[in-house]
Protein backbone atom coordinates (compact mmCIF):
# COMPACT_ATOMS: atom_id res chain seq x y z
CA UNK A 1 0.00 0.00 0.00
CA UNK A 2 1.66 3.16 -0.58
CA UNK A 3 2.13 5.74 1.64
CA UNK A 4 3.38 9.35 1.12
CA UNK A 5 5.27 10.11 4.34
CA UNK A 6 4.49 14.07 6.17
CA UNK A 7 8.44 14.33 5.44
CA UNK A 8 8.18 13.41 2.05
CA UNK A 9 5.20 15.60 1.47
CA UNK A 10 7.25 18.51 3.07
CA UNK A 11 9.67 17.69 0.36
CA UNK A 12 7.85 18.55 -2.27
CA UNK A 13 6.78 21.27 -1.00
CA UNK A 14 10.34 22.48 -0.57
CA UNK A 15 10.93 21.66 -4.34
CA UNK A 16 8.13 23.54 -5.27
CA UNK A 17 8.50 26.64 -3.08
CA UNK A 18 5.46 26.06 -1.04
CA UNK A 19 5.16 26.53 2.34
CA UNK A 20 2.71 24.17 3.88
CA UNK A 21 1.23 24.52 7.37
CA UNK A 22 0.77 21.35 9.19
CA UNK A 23 -2.96 21.09 8.75
CA UNK A 24 -2.35 21.16 4.81
CA UNK A 25 0.40 18.45 5.05
CA UNK A 26 -2.15 16.02 6.72
CA UNK A 27 -4.86 17.04 3.74
CA UNK A 28 -2.31 16.20 0.88
CA UNK A 29 -1.05 13.54 2.62
CA UNK A 30 -4.42 11.95 2.36
CA UNK A 31 -5.18 13.49 -1.11
CA UNK A 32 -1.54 12.02 -2.72
CA UNK A 33 -1.99 9.16 -1.14
CA UNK A 34 -5.90 8.40 -2.73
CA UNK A 35 -4.26 9.07 -6.36
CA UNK A 36 -1.35 7.04 -5.07
CA UNK A 37 -3.47 3.73 -4.90
CA UNK A 38 -5.24 4.67 -7.83
CA UNK A 39 -2.28 4.92 -10.16
CA UNK A 40 -1.21 1.26 -8.19
CA UNK A 41 -4.14 -0.14 -9.11
CA UNK A 42 -3.91 0.62 -12.72
CA UNK A 43 -0.38 -0.95 -12.71
CA UNK A 44 -1.91 -4.05 -11.69
CA UNK A 45 -3.82 -4.59 -14.83
CA UNK A 46 -1.29 -2.92 -17.29
CA UNK A 47 0.77 -6.15 -17.78
CA UNK A 48 4.15 -7.03 -20.32
CA UNK A 49 1.70 -6.98 -23.11
CA UNK A 50 0.55 -3.10 -22.45
CA UNK A 51 2.86 -0.62 -23.96
CA UNK A 52 3.21 2.21 -21.79
CA UNK A 53 2.50 5.44 -23.51
CA UNK A 54 3.41 9.14 -22.30
CA UNK A 55 0.05 10.51 -23.58
CA UNK A 56 -3.53 9.71 -23.92
CA UNK A 57 -3.87 11.11 -26.92
CA UNK A 58 -3.06 9.35 -29.76
CA UNK A 59 -0.86 12.26 -31.81
CA UNK A 60 2.18 13.07 -33.47
CA UNK A 61 3.50 16.52 -32.90
CA UNK A 62 3.05 19.50 -35.53
CA UNK A 63 6.40 20.62 -36.65
CA UNK A 64 6.53 24.48 -37.57
CA UNK A 65 8.40 25.76 -40.69
CA UNK A 66 11.70 27.78 -38.78
CA UNK A 67 9.88 31.28 -40.03
CA UNK A 68 10.41 34.17 -37.88
CA UNK A 69 7.36 35.80 -36.82
CA UNK A 70 7.23 39.89 -35.20
CA UNK A 71 8.67 39.18 -31.72
CA UNK A 72 6.83 41.30 -28.89
CA UNK A 73 8.56 44.15 -28.03
CA UNK A 74 10.52 44.99 -25.60
CA UNK A 75 7.90 47.14 -24.36
CA UNK A 76 5.12 44.71 -24.68
CA UNK A 77 7.78 41.46 -22.94
CA UNK A 78 8.25 43.28 -19.72
CA UNK A 79 4.88 44.99 -19.37
CA UNK A 80 4.04 42.90 -16.83
CA UNK A 81 7.23 42.87 -15.00
CA UNK A 82 7.48 44.20 -11.41
CA UNK A 83 10.92 45.69 -11.77
CA UNK A 84 13.20 46.57 -14.68
CA UNK A 85 16.37 48.51 -15.09
CA UNK A 86 18.01 48.86 -18.36
CA UNK A 87 15.43 46.78 -20.96
CA UNK A 88 15.71 44.51 -18.43
CA UNK A 89 13.99 41.98 -15.61
CA UNK A 90 14.91 42.82 -12.05
CA UNK A 91 15.42 39.67 -10.31
CA UNK A 92 15.62 40.13 -6.46
CA UNK A 93 19.21 38.75 -4.96
CA UNK A 94 19.48 34.94 -5.91
CA UNK A 95 22.07 33.83 -3.27
CA UNK A 96 22.08 34.36 0.08
CA UNK A 97 19.63 32.31 1.72
CA UNK A 98 22.14 30.41 2.31
CA UNK B 1 41.31 28.60 0.22
CA UNK B 2 43.85 26.98 -2.18
CA UNK B 3 43.47 23.14 -2.65
CA UNK B 4 45.79 20.96 -2.36
CA UNK B 5 47.43 19.00 -5.74
CA UNK B 6 49.24 16.03 -6.38
CA UNK B 7 51.61 16.31 -9.32
CA UNK B 8 50.03 15.45 -12.76
CA UNK B 9 52.48 12.64 -13.15
CA UNK B 10 52.02 11.02 -10.03
CA UNK B 11 48.21 11.55 -9.84
CA UNK B 12 47.92 9.42 -12.81
CA UNK B 13 50.56 6.92 -11.82
CA UNK B 14 48.30 6.41 -8.85
CA UNK B 15 44.71 6.67 -10.01
CA UNK B 16 43.05 6.08 -13.32
CA UNK B 17 40.94 8.41 -14.41
CA UNK B 18 37.05 8.34 -15.73
CA UNK B 19 35.32 11.10 -17.49
CA UNK B 20 32.06 12.53 -18.58
CA UNK B 21 31.61 15.32 -21.25
CA UNK B 22 28.10 17.04 -21.64
CA UNK B 23 28.57 19.23 -24.69
CA UNK B 24 25.94 21.91 -25.24
CA UNK B 25 25.68 23.02 -28.76
CA UNK B 26 23.10 25.93 -29.81
CA UNK B 27 21.88 25.16 -32.90
CA UNK B 28 21.87 28.21 -35.74
CA UNK B 29 18.15 27.59 -36.68
CA UNK B 30 16.54 31.11 -37.43
CA UNK B 31 13.62 30.58 -34.47
CA UNK B 32 14.00 29.14 -31.11
CA UNK B 33 12.97 26.04 -30.55
CA UNK B 34 9.27 26.56 -29.57
CA UNK B 35 8.18 29.66 -30.90
CA UNK B 36 8.96 31.83 -34.32
CA UNK B 37 11.00 34.28 -32.07
CA UNK B 38 13.95 35.34 -34.20
CA UNK B 39 17.34 34.45 -33.01
CA UNK B 40 20.10 37.13 -33.32
CA UNK B 41 23.13 37.25 -31.21
CA UNK B 42 23.72 40.39 -29.65
CA UNK B 43 20.09 42.06 -29.92
CA UNK B 44 18.83 44.92 -27.48
CA UNK B 45 17.81 42.77 -24.32
CA UNK B 46 14.41 41.30 -24.03
CA UNK B 47 13.55 42.11 -28.08
CA UNK B 48 13.60 38.70 -28.99
CA UNK B 49 10.65 37.60 -27.22
CA UNK B 50 7.19 35.35 -27.99
CA UNK B 51 4.64 34.93 -25.39
CA UNK B 52 6.00 31.34 -25.15
CA UNK B 53 9.68 32.02 -24.65
CA UNK B 54 8.99 34.23 -21.44
CA UNK B 55 6.80 31.67 -20.54
CA UNK B 56 3.13 33.43 -20.30
CA UNK B 57 0.27 31.80 -19.47
CA UNK B 58 -2.43 30.00 -21.60
CA UNK B 59 1.04 30.27 -24.54
CA UNK B 60 1.64 26.68 -26.10
CA UNK B 61 4.78 25.43 -27.79
CA UNK B 62 4.78 24.27 -31.12
CA UNK B 63 7.89 22.49 -32.18
CA UNK B 64 10.72 24.01 -34.77
CA UNK B 65 10.95 21.59 -37.34
CA UNK B 66 14.35 22.58 -38.83
CA UNK B 67 15.74 22.17 -34.92
CA UNK B 68 14.64 18.75 -35.38
CA UNK B 69 16.34 17.99 -38.93
CA UNK B 70 19.46 19.74 -37.68
CA UNK B 71 19.60 17.10 -34.24
CA UNK B 72 18.76 14.56 -36.45
CA UNK B 73 21.90 15.05 -38.70
CA UNK B 74 24.25 15.51 -35.38
CA UNK B 75 22.85 12.04 -34.53
CA UNK B 76 23.92 10.84 -37.34
CA UNK B 77 27.41 12.25 -37.25
CA UNK B 78 27.46 10.78 -34.18
CA UNK B 79 26.79 7.19 -35.26
CA UNK B 80 23.66 7.22 -33.35
CA UNK B 81 20.43 5.35 -33.22
CA UNK B 82 17.73 7.88 -34.35
CA UNK B 83 14.53 7.45 -32.48
CA UNK B 84 11.15 7.83 -34.62
CA UNK B 85 9.56 8.62 -31.94
CA UNK B 86 10.72 10.97 -29.11
CA UNK B 87 9.83 12.99 -26.40
CA UNK B 88 10.21 16.26 -24.58
CA UNK B 89 9.90 16.52 -20.99
CA UNK B 90 9.94 19.22 -18.23
CA UNK B 91 12.61 19.58 -16.00
CA UNK B 92 12.01 21.39 -13.02
CA UNK B 93 13.55 24.34 -11.20
CA UNK B 94 13.67 27.66 -9.92
CA UNK B 95 16.13 30.14 -11.19
CA UNK B 96 15.77 33.35 -12.90
CA UNK B 97 17.40 32.64 -15.87
CA UNK B 98 13.96 30.48 -17.20
CA UNK B 99 10.58 32.45 -17.09
CA UNK B 100 9.00 29.30 -16.68
CA UNK B 101 10.38 27.57 -14.12
CA UNK B 102 10.87 24.41 -15.91
CA UNK B 103 13.59 23.79 -19.02
CA UNK B 104 12.03 21.60 -21.89
CA UNK B 105 14.17 18.89 -22.38
CA UNK B 106 14.35 15.09 -23.19
CA UNK B 107 14.59 12.55 -20.66
CA UNK B 108 13.82 8.76 -20.63
CA UNK B 109 13.11 9.55 -24.67
CA UNK B 110 15.73 11.00 -26.52
CA UNK B 111 15.97 11.50 -30.22
CA UNK B 112 19.21 10.21 -30.47
CA UNK B 113 20.78 7.38 -28.29
CA UNK B 114 23.73 5.09 -28.11
CA UNK B 115 26.27 6.15 -30.46
CA UNK B 116 30.03 6.96 -30.93
CA UNK B 117 32.56 9.23 -31.95
CA UNK B 118 36.34 8.20 -33.14
CA UNK B 119 38.64 11.42 -31.89
CA UNK B 120 41.71 11.50 -34.00
CA UNK B 121 44.92 12.37 -31.12
CA UNK B 122 47.81 15.18 -31.88
CA UNK B 123 49.95 11.64 -32.75
CA UNK B 124 47.27 10.17 -34.88
CA UNK B 125 46.18 7.47 -32.49
CA UNK B 126 42.51 7.17 -32.54
CA UNK B 127 40.15 6.86 -29.17
CA UNK B 128 36.68 5.75 -29.53
CA UNK B 129 34.45 8.02 -27.03
CA UNK B 130 30.96 6.23 -26.82
CA UNK B 131 28.06 8.35 -26.34
CA UNK B 132 25.07 8.20 -24.29
CA UNK B 133 22.51 10.54 -25.77
CA UNK B 134 22.24 13.19 -27.74
CA UNK B 135 19.17 15.07 -26.99
CA UNK B 136 17.12 18.57 -27.87
CA UNK B 137 16.36 21.13 -25.36
CA UNK B 138 16.16 24.75 -24.98
CA UNK B 139 18.49 27.43 -23.45
CA UNK B 140 17.99 29.53 -20.72
CA UNK B 141 18.29 33.28 -20.67
CA UNK B 142 21.30 35.45 -18.60
CA UNK B 143 21.68 36.80 -16.06
CA UNK B 144 23.91 40.00 -14.86
CA UNK B 145 24.68 40.66 -11.32
CA UNK B 146 24.10 44.00 -10.07
CA UNK B 147 25.72 45.64 -6.61
CA UNK B 148 28.81 42.78 -6.21
CA UNK B 149 32.42 42.76 -7.04
CA UNK B 150 33.56 41.66 -10.87
CA UNK B 151 29.91 40.72 -11.74
CA UNK B 152 29.89 38.15 -9.59
CA UNK B 153 26.64 36.16 -7.71
CA UNK B 154 28.53 36.88 -4.56
CA UNK B 155 27.21 39.88 -3.32
CA UNK B 156 25.21 41.01 -5.59
CA UNK B 157 22.40 42.91 -4.58
CA UNK B 158 20.13 41.93 -7.51
CA UNK B 159 20.51 40.73 -10.72
CA UNK B 160 19.24 41.46 -14.20
CA UNK B 161 17.26 38.96 -16.71
CA UNK B 162 17.26 39.24 -20.37
CA UNK B 163 15.53 36.30 -22.37
CA UNK B 164 16.68 36.29 -25.43
CA UNK B 165 18.52 33.57 -25.20
CA UNK B 166 15.91 31.41 -23.50
CA UNK B 167 14.23 28.62 -26.00
CA UNK B 168 17.29 28.55 -28.17
CA UNK B 169 17.61 24.88 -29.06
CA UNK B 170 20.45 23.19 -27.50
CA UNK B 171 21.40 19.35 -28.44
CA UNK B 172 23.21 18.02 -25.30
CA UNK B 173 25.85 15.58 -26.21
CA UNK B 174 26.39 13.42 -23.11
CA UNK B 175 28.94 10.72 -22.99
CA UNK B 176 29.12 7.85 -21.81
CA UNK B 177 31.70 6.91 -18.77
CA UNK B 178 35.07 7.76 -20.30
CA UNK B 179 37.41 4.84 -19.58
CA UNK B 180 40.88 3.60 -20.54
CA UNK B 181 41.83 7.58 -21.28
CA UNK B 182 44.96 7.12 -18.52
CA UNK B 183 47.08 9.95 -18.67
CA UNK B 184 45.64 11.29 -21.84
CA UNK B 185 41.98 11.78 -20.57
CA UNK B 186 42.37 15.83 -20.45
CA UNK B 187 43.68 15.45 -24.02
CA UNK B 188 41.05 13.54 -25.48
CA UNK B 189 38.43 15.15 -23.60
CA UNK B 190 39.74 18.81 -25.71
CA UNK B 191 40.15 16.42 -29.31
CA UNK B 192 36.67 15.17 -28.43
CA UNK B 193 35.19 18.89 -27.89
CA UNK B 194 37.38 20.36 -31.05
CA UNK B 195 36.04 17.07 -33.37
CA UNK B 196 32.47 17.86 -31.91
CA UNK B 197 32.96 21.76 -32.92
CA UNK B 198 34.74 20.89 -36.51
CA UNK B 199 31.24 18.44 -37.27
CA UNK B 200 28.90 21.06 -36.23
CA UNK B 201 30.73 23.65 -38.55
CA UNK B 202 30.50 20.74 -41.64
CA UNK B 203 26.83 20.12 -41.14
CA UNK B 204 26.24 24.17 -40.97
CA UNK B 205 23.93 23.40 -37.34
CA UNK B 206 25.40 25.98 -35.06
CA UNK B 207 27.62 28.84 -35.47
CA UNK B 208 29.74 26.71 -32.97
CA UNK B 209 31.92 29.59 -31.76
CA UNK B 210 33.14 28.80 -28.23
CA UNK B 211 33.20 32.54 -27.00
CA UNK B 212 30.06 33.35 -27.88
CA UNK B 213 28.70 31.07 -25.86
CA UNK B 214 27.26 28.80 -28.84
CA UNK B 215 28.96 25.83 -27.30
CA UNK B 216 30.21 24.73 -23.61
CA UNK B 217 30.92 21.78 -21.78
CA UNK B 218 30.34 20.09 -18.45
CA UNK B 219 33.02 18.23 -17.77
CA UNK B 220 32.35 15.39 -15.02
CA UNK B 221 35.91 13.66 -13.31
CA UNK B 222 36.48 10.97 -11.02
CA UNK B 223 39.08 8.70 -9.91
CA UNK B 224 39.75 4.77 -9.04
CA UNK B 225 42.36 3.36 -7.94
CA UNK B 226 42.94 0.65 -10.69
CA UNK B 227 41.33 0.40 -13.77
CA UNK B 228 37.96 -2.51 -13.34
CA UNK B 229 37.01 -0.67 -9.73
CA UNK B 230 34.10 0.89 -9.57
CA UNK B 231 33.31 4.27 -10.36
CA UNK B 232 34.61 6.83 -7.36
CA UNK B 233 32.62 10.10 -6.35
CA UNK B 234 32.88 12.47 -9.56
CA UNK B 235 33.24 15.97 -9.37
CA UNK B 236 31.03 17.55 -12.72
CA UNK B 237 32.52 21.52 -13.67
CA UNK B 238 29.84 23.28 -15.27
CA UNK B 239 29.85 25.81 -17.99
CA UNK B 240 33.47 25.09 -19.65
CA UNK B 241 33.64 27.51 -22.77
CA UNK B 242 36.94 27.33 -23.95
CA UNK B 243 39.14 24.18 -25.27
CA UNK B 244 41.95 24.88 -22.77
CA UNK B 245 39.94 25.20 -20.11
CA UNK B 246 38.29 21.84 -20.83
CA UNK B 247 41.72 20.28 -20.97
CA UNK B 248 42.99 22.51 -17.52
CA UNK B 249 39.72 21.54 -15.84
CA UNK B 250 40.27 17.84 -16.31
CA UNK B 251 43.61 18.34 -15.41
CA UNK B 252 43.18 20.17 -12.25
CA UNK B 253 40.60 18.30 -11.32
CA UNK B 254 42.83 14.70 -11.81
CA UNK B 255 45.16 16.91 -9.59
CA UNK B 256 43.08 18.26 -6.55
CA UNK B 257 41.47 14.68 -6.35
CA UNK B 258 44.38 12.20 -6.60
CA UNK B 259 45.86 14.75 -3.32
CA UNK B 260 42.24 14.17 -1.39
CA UNK B 261 42.34 10.51 -2.18
CA UNK B 262 45.91 9.89 -1.49
CA UNK B 263 45.59 11.40 2.13
CA UNK B 264 42.73 9.30 3.14
CA UNK B 265 39.41 11.46 2.41
CA UNK B 266 36.75 11.83 0.63
CA UNK B 267 35.29 13.57 -2.82
CA UNK B 268 32.37 15.17 -2.32
CA UNK B 269 29.60 14.95 -5.45
CA UNK B 270 29.48 18.79 -5.80
CA UNK B 271 28.93 21.12 -8.85
CA UNK B 272 32.12 22.94 -9.62
CA UNK B 273 33.44 26.41 -11.64
CA UNK B 274 36.61 26.78 -13.79
CA UNK B 275 37.92 30.35 -12.94
CA UNK B 276 40.37 31.75 -15.94
CA UNK B 277 41.68 34.01 -13.66
CA UNK B 278 43.20 31.49 -11.00
CA UNK B 279 43.66 28.74 -13.39
CA UNK B 280 41.69 26.63 -11.03
CA UNK B 281 38.32 25.01 -9.89
CA UNK B 282 36.15 26.40 -7.08
CA UNK B 283 33.32 24.57 -4.91
CA UNK B 284 30.03 24.88 -6.10
CA UNK B 285 26.99 23.93 -4.65
CA UNK B 286 26.89 20.40 -2.64
CA UNK B 287 24.28 17.95 -5.30
CA UNK B 288 21.34 17.75 -3.25
CA UNK B 289 17.21 17.67 -3.65
CA UNK B 290 18.24 21.34 -6.14
CA UNK B 291 18.56 18.20 -8.38
CA UNK B 292 15.50 16.68 -7.67
CA UNK B 293 13.71 17.79 -11.37
CA UNK B 294 10.94 15.76 -11.44
CA UNK B 295 11.19 15.41 -15.00
CA UNK B 296 7.62 14.31 -16.63
CA UNK B 297 6.80 14.16 -20.12
CA UNK B 298 5.24 17.88 -21.03
CA UNK B 299 1.75 18.23 -21.52
CA UNK B 300 1.81 20.68 -23.90
CA UNK B 301 3.83 18.59 -26.61
CA UNK B 302 3.09 15.27 -28.00
CA UNK B 303 5.61 13.15 -29.53
CA UNK B 304 7.83 14.03 -31.91
CA UNK B 305 7.60 11.58 -35.07
CA UNK B 306 10.64 11.66 -37.24
CA UNK B 307 10.12 8.59 -39.95
CA UNK B 308 12.48 6.31 -41.27
CA UNK B 309 12.36 7.69 -44.52
CA UNK B 310 12.74 11.41 -43.59
CA UNK B 311 16.07 10.14 -41.82
CA UNK B 312 17.09 8.58 -44.94
CA UNK B 313 16.52 11.70 -46.31
CA UNK B 314 18.58 13.37 -44.07
CA UNK B 315 21.40 10.63 -44.53
CA UNK B 316 21.51 11.54 -47.93
CA UNK B 317 22.20 15.10 -47.16
CA UNK B 318 24.93 14.53 -45.16
CA UNK B 319 28.58 16.05 -46.18
CA UNK B 320 31.90 14.40 -46.08
CA UNK B 321 33.03 13.87 -41.68
CA UNK B 322 36.18 16.35 -41.29
CA UNK B 323 38.11 13.62 -40.03
CA UNK B 324 37.73 11.96 -43.30
CA UNK B 325 37.81 15.26 -45.43
CA UNK B 326 41.44 15.45 -43.86
CA UNK B 327 42.50 12.43 -44.97
CA UNK B 328 41.64 12.74 -48.00
CA UNK B 329 43.38 16.46 -48.50
CA UNK B 330 46.36 15.54 -46.66
CA UNK B 331 46.66 12.64 -49.19
CA UNK B 332 45.34 15.18 -52.21
CA UNK B 333 47.35 17.76 -51.02
CA UNK B 334 50.69 15.61 -50.43
CA UNK B 335 51.24 17.57 -46.92
CA UNK B 336 53.43 16.15 -44.07
CA UNK B 337 51.53 15.33 -40.74
CA UNK B 338 53.44 18.13 -39.20
CA UNK B 339 52.03 20.64 -42.23
CA UNK B 340 48.20 19.58 -41.84
CA UNK B 341 48.45 19.59 -38.27
CA UNK B 342 49.55 23.21 -38.41
CA UNK B 343 46.81 23.88 -41.01
CA UNK B 344 44.03 22.49 -39.36
CA UNK B 345 45.06 24.21 -36.14
CA UNK B 346 45.38 27.66 -37.99
CA UNK B 347 41.52 26.84 -38.89
CA UNK B 348 43.19 27.11 -42.76
CA UNK B 349 42.22 23.84 -44.45
CA UNK B 350 38.96 25.81 -46.37
CA UNK B 351 41.46 28.71 -47.49
CA UNK B 352 43.43 26.33 -48.84
CA UNK B 353 41.07 24.17 -50.43
CA UNK B 354 39.44 27.34 -52.11
CA UNK B 355 43.22 28.98 -53.34
CA UNK B 356 44.13 25.18 -54.59
CA UNK B 357 40.59 24.97 -56.83
CA UNK B 358 40.91 28.50 -57.71
CA UNK B 359 43.86 27.19 -59.80
CA UNK B 360 47.11 27.36 -57.19
CA UNK B 361 49.25 24.96 -56.22
CA UNK B 362 48.77 23.12 -52.81
CA UNK B 363 52.16 23.58 -51.54
CA UNK B 364 52.10 27.60 -52.86
CA UNK B 365 48.94 27.54 -51.26
CA UNK B 366 50.27 26.53 -47.74
CA UNK B 367 53.02 28.28 -47.76
CA UNK B 368 51.03 31.76 -47.97
CA UNK B 369 48.34 31.05 -45.70
CA UNK B 370 50.91 29.36 -43.24
CA UNK B 371 53.94 31.69 -43.85
CA UNK B 372 53.46 35.33 -44.43
CA UNK B 373 49.60 35.43 -44.23
CA UNK B 374 49.77 33.40 -40.58
CA UNK B 375 51.97 36.36 -39.75
CA UNK B 376 49.94 39.08 -40.89
CA UNK B 377 46.77 37.82 -38.94
CA UNK B 378 48.72 37.39 -35.96
CA UNK B 379 50.01 40.91 -36.02
CA UNK B 380 46.37 42.35 -36.49
CA UNK B 381 44.89 40.10 -34.03
CA UNK B 382 42.76 38.77 -37.16
CA UNK B 383 41.80 35.41 -38.09
CA UNK B 384 43.45 34.00 -41.25
CA UNK B 385 39.79 34.11 -42.49
CA UNK B 386 39.04 37.73 -41.68
CA UNK B 387 42.12 39.06 -43.73
CA UNK B 388 41.25 41.14 -46.32
CA UNK B 389 42.29 38.92 -48.93
CA UNK B 390 40.96 36.29 -50.67
CA UNK B 391 42.12 32.59 -51.91
CA UNK B 392 41.20 33.66 -55.39
CA UNK B 393 43.83 36.87 -54.64
CA UNK B 394 46.34 34.55 -53.27
CA UNK B 395 45.92 31.91 -56.27
CA UNK B 396 46.51 34.93 -58.55
CA UNK B 397 49.80 35.93 -56.93
CA UNK B 398 50.77 32.07 -57.69
CA UNK B 399 49.60 31.73 -61.45
CA UNK B 400 51.96 35.58 -61.79
CA UNK B 401 55.01 33.63 -59.89
CA UNK B 402 54.32 30.54 -62.16
CA UNK B 403 54.02 32.68 -65.15
CA UNK B 404 57.34 34.04 -64.20
CA UNK B 405 56.02 37.90 -64.12
CA UNK B 406 56.22 38.12 -60.26
CA UNK B 407 60.22 37.12 -57.98
CA UNK B 408 59.19 36.18 -54.30
CA UNK B 409 60.07 39.64 -53.37
CA UNK B 410 57.92 41.43 -55.65
CA UNK B 411 55.14 38.73 -55.08
CA UNK B 412 55.22 39.51 -50.85
CA UNK B 413 55.24 43.63 -51.63
CA UNK B 414 51.72 42.26 -54.51
CA UNK B 415 50.29 40.79 -51.60
CA UNK B 416 50.61 43.24 -48.89
CA UNK B 417 49.29 45.69 -51.58
CA UNK B 418 45.99 43.61 -51.76
CA UNK B 419 46.19 43.60 -47.35
CA UNK B 420 46.01 47.47 -47.98
CA UNK B 421 43.15 47.56 -49.77
CA UNK B 422 44.58 48.27 -53.20
CA UNK B 423 42.94 45.68 -54.88
CA UNK B 424 43.16 42.50 -56.49
CA UNK B 425 46.84 41.29 -57.15
CA UNK B 426 46.65 42.50 -60.73
CA UNK B 427 45.55 45.69 -59.90
CA UNK B 428 48.25 46.02 -57.48
CA UNK B 429 50.80 44.92 -59.85
CA UNK B 430 49.65 47.50 -62.65
CA UNK B 431 49.78 50.17 -60.48
CA UNK B 432 53.28 49.39 -58.80
CA UNK B 433 54.57 48.61 -62.27
CA UNK B 434 55.65 45.49 -60.47
CA UNK B 435 57.52 43.38 -63.07
CA UNK B 436 60.54 41.08 -63.14
CA UNK B 437 62.97 42.90 -65.24
CA UNK B 438 63.33 39.64 -68.33
CA UNK B 439 63.94 42.42 -70.93
CA UNK B 440 67.76 41.30 -71.51
CA UNK B 441 68.99 44.34 -73.04
CA UNK B 442 67.79 46.49 -69.93
CA UNK B 443 69.47 43.65 -67.50
CA UNK B 444 72.63 43.87 -69.84
CA UNK B 445 72.70 47.51 -69.28
CA UNK B 446 72.54 47.09 -65.69
CA UNK B 447 75.07 44.05 -65.46
CA UNK B 448 77.74 46.20 -67.43
CA UNK B 449 77.25 49.03 -64.96
CA UNK B 450 77.94 46.34 -62.22
CA UNK B 451 81.05 44.69 -64.23
CA UNK B 452 82.17 48.67 -64.54
CA UNK B 453 81.69 49.26 -60.67
CA UNK B 454 83.65 46.71 -59.46
CA UNK B 455 86.53 45.57 -61.98
CA UNK B 456 88.47 43.95 -58.91
CA UNK B 457 85.57 41.17 -58.39
CA UNK B 458 85.04 40.93 -62.34
CA UNK B 459 88.51 39.49 -62.31
CA UNK B 460 88.02 37.32 -59.70
CA UNK B 461 85.47 36.10 -61.71
CA UNK B 462 87.39 35.88 -64.46
CA UNK B 463 90.14 33.36 -62.67
CA UNK B 464 87.28 31.02 -62.05
CA UNK B 465 86.50 32.31 -58.17
CA UNK B 466 82.93 32.11 -58.63
CA UNK B 467 82.32 33.27 -54.58
CA UNK B 468 81.38 37.07 -55.20
CA UNK B 469 79.17 36.70 -57.79
CA UNK B 470 76.73 37.32 -55.59
CA UNK B 471 78.02 40.67 -55.14
CA UNK B 472 77.37 41.56 -58.71
CA UNK B 473 73.76 40.17 -58.70
CA UNK B 474 73.05 42.17 -55.44
CA UNK B 475 73.60 45.30 -57.40
CA UNK B 476 72.12 44.25 -60.45
CA UNK B 477 68.78 43.57 -58.56
CA UNK B 478 70.03 47.15 -56.70
CA UNK B 479 69.78 48.48 -59.55
CA UNK B 480 66.52 47.42 -61.30
CA UNK B 481 64.66 48.03 -57.65
CA UNK B 482 64.36 44.40 -57.33
CA UNK B 483 62.49 44.01 -60.11
CA UNK B 484 64.75 40.98 -62.32
CA UNK B 485 64.80 37.60 -62.16
CA UNK B 486 68.04 36.72 -60.41
CA UNK B 487 68.20 33.57 -61.88
CA UNK B 488 68.70 35.34 -65.39
CA UNK B 489 71.35 37.76 -63.69
CA UNK B 490 73.19 34.56 -62.68
CA UNK B 491 72.96 33.15 -66.35
CA UNK B 492 73.93 36.10 -68.30
CA UNK B 493 76.83 37.23 -65.70
CA UNK B 494 78.23 33.82 -66.11
CA UNK B 495 78.01 34.01 -69.89
CA UNK B 496 79.19 37.19 -70.12
CA UNK B 497 82.57 36.03 -68.12
CA UNK B 498 82.93 32.99 -69.96
CA UNK B 499 83.40 35.25 -72.96
CA UNK B 500 85.45 37.91 -71.80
Amino acid sequence: MPTFTREEIEHLGDLARIALTDDEITRLQGELNVIAESIAKVQEVAGEDVPPTANPVPLEAYLRPDVAERPLTQEEALAAAPATESGMFVAPRILGEE
Amino acid sequence: MADKLMKYADAVSKFDPVFGLEVHVELSTNTKLFCPAHIEFGGEPNSQLTPVSLGLPGSLPVVNKTAIDYAVKLGLALHCEIAEWSQFARKNYFYPDMPRDYQISQYDKPLNGNGYLDVELDDGEIFRVQIERAHVEDDAGKNTHVGGADGRIEGADHSLCDYNRAGVPLVEIVTKPVEGAGERAPEIAGAYVRAIRDIVKALNISHARMEQGNMRADVNVSLRRNEGDPLGTRSETKNVNTFKGIEKTMAYEIRRQAAILDAGGEILQETRHWDESSQSTAGGRVKSDADDYRYFPDPDLVMVHVTSDHIEELAKQMPEMPRERRARLKSEWGFSDLEMRDAVNADALDLIEATVQAGAKASGARKWWMGELSREANARDLTLAELPITPEDVAQVEALIAKGSLNDKLAKQTVSGVLAGEGTPEEVVSKHGYQVVSDDGALLAAIDEAFAANPDIVEKLKAGNMKPMGAIIGSVMKATHGQADAKAVRSIVSEKIASL
